[in-house]
């Protein structure tokens, strides 16, 4: 890198783009921010009551503010546990025993990329009311009708394990790639450990930061997810947002400035898991 | 080792079946719904959904993701160069930072965003005085997309940009080359694959994408996922259902055709990415 730059420095043309580089910059920053300023000056200025700090306070007090927000981390922890639970045994399982499987894992874990959410809502809709028809007879019934309930849909839970698998699959690929695997788990097979110790005193340990990663990028996703839950008629936070505007514009921009935060916020998160391991 | 190794595979059985059964499940529901009309197996749904609003809006979504992907491509291209040649390290790590971000900023928030700033009330439109609406419309859409697609494009680039070899350069301009022909016979082809797999990216992920819109224009500018949205809660008729479901196996068959488009080509221009 610093080769390239030195070389613009000696070239005769240098002048030109250092300056055509400060343009770009001046229009990105001009593109980027003053959306960020606006935002934050709507919510800060009414042309009644002056500068006020008061849509952030509303917001504590808001109804379903508190509910909504519970409801999507407790749909993100378990959304977390199943995914990691589900695709860690697998990986280790394709990268120790079935490296034949490997490109199936590859192919399931890009799908969900490549297929629109919207479509896999549609499809979700469409299995829940024809099998509940179809059920209702039988003592399935009651499990069809206990995973749509709004107290705490497991549906949404199913759908977000696939929406995520992909980043959970990358993250976690990237952490094992670091390790030798093998060798860690045969040494403590050898030694005479169980599988569930070896899975969670050998593998886990050293995967921290990957599995740290792998949350937090799913808590991001889980905590912002609009379509799904709002098609299938649940109100976690994204959706609630959307409700709430309705009555305060104020309230809803203040929401979406606290929610890129956030995003920011478990960004910094997952890079300084990830930096510490590299300083290591 | 021979015992395990023969039920090793095991362990990756429950994220296969669970796959199989929430992935696939709905899957088959879409397809057989697409393909039913009054009970019976048809193609009118299919044939229903290519025509009239139905064609205009998926006409509306592909040409939207279209702009928004090359727009995005050339824009976060450029801003990726900028902030790979900048000697500022500062400046360097706060770039990358805000782009991954905004690259993961979508959804409901980002529309609130754009309304409080260039909506009817916004704080920026009445300063410059933007016609009323101005927002809401196909070009408003694409400049609100921009926003994260630009970022996705940066972070795209980034690393490729970095792959880029001053000797490269050097051997360029000793042969005589100049800057244009470095570009055009150097740095572009080795610099293909990144970018066509950022602009399959960027259409991707402007084609899925429903929360802002809806939040957005609602259904003033028509897009697909708009459509399925209102053909799946009801808003129209009953038995539209089936309307959204071979709506949504259009829209996977036009993202399926991208990937088929984009992976050929990235094969044959990825020999000199390392």
């Amino acid at each position: 890198m610093a080769a390239l730059t030195g070389l613009e420095r000696v070239s005769g043309a240098a002048a030109r783009p250092r300056v055509w580089r400060g343009v770009v910059f001046l229009l990105a920053a001009a593109y980027f921010l003053i959306p960020l300023g606006a935002s934050f000056w709507y919510t800060v200025h009414t042309p009644v009551e002056g500068v006020s700090l008061s849509a952030y306070g509303e917001l504590l007090t808001a109804e379903g503010f508190v509910r909504s927000l519970l409801l999507s981390l407790g749909l993100a922890a378990a959304t977390i546990v199943l995914v990691l639970l589900l695709s860690l045994p697998a990986m280790l399982a394709v990268r120790l025993f079935a490296p034949r499987l490997r490109p199936v894992m590859e192919v399931l874990c890009t799908l969900p990329l490549v297929v629109p959410p919207i479509t896999f809502v549609a499809g979700i809709g469409t299995s829940l009311r024809v099998g509940t028809d179809v059920l209702a007879p039988t003592p399935f019934w009651a499990t069809i009708i206990a995973v749509q309930d709004p107290g705490f849909p497991v549906v949404l839970v199913l759908a977000y394990v696939v929406l995520v698998l992909p980043f959970v699959y990358r993250s976690l690929d990237a952490g094992l790639r670091t390790m030798d695997v093998r060798t860690l788990v045969e040494a403590a097979r050898n030694l005479g450990a169980s599988w569930p110790y070896v899975l969670f005193r050998v593998v886990v340990p050293n995967l921290r930061s990957a599995l740290a990663s792998a949350s937090f990028l799913t808590l991001a996703l889980v905590l912002g997810e609009y379509t799904v839950a709002s098609l299938l008629g649940y109100e976690p936070f994204a959706v609630w947002i959307v409700t709430a505007s309705g009555s305060a514009g104020q309230l809803s921009v203040a929401v979406s400035i606290l929610s890129l935060l956030l995003i920011w916020l478990l960004l910094l998160a997952v890079s300084t898991v990830f930096g510490r391991e590299k300083q290591k | 080792m021979n015992r395990t190794r023969s039920r090793g595979w095991l362990g990756a059985l429950p994220l296969l079946a669970f796959f199989a059964f929430v992935f696939g499940v709905p899957a088959i529901a879409l397809v057989a719904g697409a393909f039913t009309a009054q009970g019976r197996p048809s193609l009118a749904n299919l044939a229903q959904s290519l025509q009239g609003g139905y064609l205009t809006a998926m006409i509306g979504s592909v040409r939207l993701s279209a702009v928004v992907a090359l727009l995005g491509a050339v824009l976060g291209t450029f801003l990726a160069h900028a902030v790979v040649t900048s000697r500022f390290t500062l400046l360097r790590e706060a770039v990358l930072t805000a782009s991954g971000v905004l690259a993961n900023f979508g959804g409901v928030p980002l529309a609130f965003f754009w309304i409080a700033t260039l909506g009817n009330s916004g704080v920026v439109s009445g300063l410059i005085g933007l016609p009323s609406g101005s927002l809401y419309t196909f070009w408003g859409l694409a400049v609100v997309y921009l926003y994260f697609s630009i970022p996705l494009m940066v972070l795209v680039m980034a690393p490729a940009l970095d792959g880029l070899r001053p000797q490269w350069r050097e051997a360029a301009a000793n042969n005589g080359a100049t800057a244009w022909h470095y570009w055009r016979f150097v740095a572009l082809p080795v610099l293909t694959p990144a970018m066509l797999g950022g602009v399959v990216l960027l259409f991707g992920s402007s084609f899925s994408a429903y929360a802002t819109a809806n939040a957005m224009v609602g259904t003033v500018v028509p897009l697909v996922t708009l459509k399925i949205a209102s053909a799946l809660t009801g808003d129209v008729l009953i038995g539209y259902e089936n309307i959204a479901l071979a709506l949504s196996l259009d829209m996977i068959v036009v993202a399926g055709l991208v990937m088929a488009i984009y992976l050929p080509l990235q094969r044959r221009s990825s020999r000199w990415l390392h």
